[in-house]
């Protein structure tokens, strides 16, 4: 009699800690799956952005005619890249890094010309890219964490034994590509309106 | 180790939660015992008066009172976060045109993705000290203040790390406890100030129901064969609990808010990535020595500091620790910059 309860009481336990890892698990990936979807907004934003900003500068700027080109190339390639959706993060990553080396020129171009940089428009745009750069930037951050955490989750001892009952991938973290790209906060200190 | 704040987070929620039902539990048991205490202290003082005179049997006083209560936890639950901004004369940025607002609302933006967060909704206090505070119930009903002052004070990177801040608060649902603990520290004073009006007033509105309690009072005597210690007692425990009661709610204030703020600087500081630059809003905050006039001591548990300018927030101690609302700044910043320079380190060994 006594030994059955123990028997229960354990069998309990046992079925409270699967349900619960388990459901964990699901929490984790779809908290994932939902600051990729984020990160993706973010880009879109950006995407959608840069056409206003290049053609604010295009006028002041005929002798950055490189500069600005590469800024529409880098641009019109992430934004066929993007299309491939979540699978296709290693490209992205890729093409959103050429992107924000090419963004990051301009603005070094930009700050040069102090013409352009009187003008209030410039001023809004530059605060404008500041920001998508910025929510770029946090979100890839928050999914990083997310994806961190879900994958420590899946590997770790004893989750590692419902990884499978719930169908548990690693996630691919958004790789920082090179030096270049992690200098990217540099720029957005050099950014700030005058107030 | 981002395992372990995430655990850490969860149960912060899950402590706030616990404890905004307590404080509500408390609120109301607190208004039960002054109204069912005074209906018993006014029963057994009627119980032996001649039978013409008027006996207090059924507890009105007791029933009236703990509804009210009810109804206030309730009230100040659905319209905290509003009183909570009314009461310092924010204004709600919705189409921000200038460009300090845009950026403002931009950073907002920014740290609620970092956050995690869905967007909340922004006000200004025109107040020229720098100061800033957040209200509302859970993410999805939040609020993020922040006066003039400090939008003229701080760079990008500052304000970013006070809105982290505050948004940390948000996210741990320390705002939900706050702001009701704010709504009920005023619905208390406002009670505690007309109750001390009608009491004053009793003796001589001898017909009045309080009036009567003061008339009963005084038949004590006759009443003190059987309950004569017992009624002294608890008369004077009633007493003081009405004359404590605002003050107990300031302590209880107090008390919850200092550790939230180490909390919500860790948590700006993992959003932004960037410790170094809260400790340099935080020590731009300090050295701008005003008060911040539009808050008033009923909101000031919710400011990132102290926005009644008081000193004791410079010491650590035990006179500090009980009464000051938020912990030594200097400590704070110490924190910070003890964070910061640990990222540069792993930074750098990370480059070599």
């Amino acid at each position: 009699m006594g030994g059955s309860l123990v028997l229960l009481i354990v069998l309990v336990v046992v079925v409270g800690w699967l349900i619960g890892a388990y459901n964990g698990l699901i929490s984790l990936k779809n908290q994932t799956l939902n600051a990729f979807k984020q990160i993706d907004v973010q880009l879109k934003r950006r995407h959608d952005l840069i056409p206003n900003l290049v053609n604010a500068v295009k006028g002041a700027m005929e002798f950055e005619r490189s500069t600005l080109e590469a800024v529409i190339q880098a641009r019109n390639q992430a934004v066929k890249v993007n299309a491939a959706g979540p699978e296709g993060i290693k490209q992205i990553s890729q093409a959103e890094n050429a992107l924000s080396s090419a963004l990051q020129r301009l603005m070094v171009v930009v700050e040069q010309y102090p013409q352009l940089k009187a003008t209030g428009n410039i001023g809004q745009l530059q605060e404008e890219l500041t920001s998508t750069e910025n929510k770029v930037a946090f979100a890839r951050q928050l999914y990083n964490d997310t994806a961190t955490q879900y994958n420590t989750k899946q590997q770790q001892f004893p989750t590692n034994t419902v990884a499978g009952l719930a169908k548990a991938q690693p996630a691919d973290l958004w790789e920082l590509e090179d030096q270049a790209e992690k200098a990217v906060p540099q720029v957005d200190l050099s950014m700030k309106p005058k107030v | 180790m981002s395992d372990d704040t995430s655990l850490n987070l969860f149960q912060q929620q899950e402590a706030n939660r616990r404890r905004t039902v307590l404080l509500v539990i408390g609120f109301v048991a607190f208004f039960a015992w002054l109204g069912f205490g005074g209906d018993y202290i006014y029963y057994l003082s009627t119980r032996d008066a001649p039978s013409t005179v008027y006996h207090h049997v059924f507890p009105w006083f007791g029933i009236a009172l703990t509804v009210i209560a009810l109804l206030t936890a309730w009230y100040a639950y659905a319209t905290g976060p509003e009183k909570v901004l009314w009461s310092t004369g924010a204004r709600a940025v919705v189409d921000p045109t200038d460009p300090q607002e845009k950026q403002l609302v931009n950073v907002v933006e920014e740290m609620a993705i970092a956050a995690g967060v869905p967007r909340p909704r922004i006000w200004i206090v025109d107040d020229p000290d720098p100061n800033a505070f957040a209200t509302g119930t859970d993410p999805l009903h939040a609020h993020v203040a922040v006066t003039r002052g400090l939008l003229e004070l701080c760079n990008r990177e500052e304000l970013q790390a006070v809105v982290g801040h505050e948004l940390g608060h948000v996210k741990n649902l320390d705002v939900r406890l706050m702001t009701m603990l704010a709504a009920l520290v005023g619905a208390v004073a406002l009670m505690h100030d007309g109750a001390t009006r009608i009491l004053r007033g009793g003796t001589n509105l001898g017909g009045g129901s309080w009036g009567g309690g003061g008339g009963g009072g005084g038949s004590r005597g006759g009443g003190g064969k059987k309950g004569g210690p017992l009624l002294a007692i608890l008369l004077v425990v009633w007493i003081l609990s009405w004359i404590l009661a605002p003050i107990i709610t300031q302590i209880l204030a107090l008390a919850v808010s200092r550790k939230r703020e180490y909390l919500a600087d860790a948590m700006s500081a993992q959003f932004t990535r960037n410790p170094l630059a809260l400790a340099g809003a935080l020590q731009k905050i300090e050295g701008a020595v005003a008060p911040t006039a539009a808050i008033k001591r009923g909101a000031a548990h919710l400011c990132i500091t102290d926005p009644l300018g008081r000193r004791l927030t410079a010491h650590e101690g035990l006179f500090a620790d009980a009464l000051a609302t938020h912990p030594p700044m200097a400590k704070r910043i110490a924190i910070l910059r003890g964070m910061g320079y640990a990222q540069l380190k792993k930074e750098g060994g990370g480059v070599a």
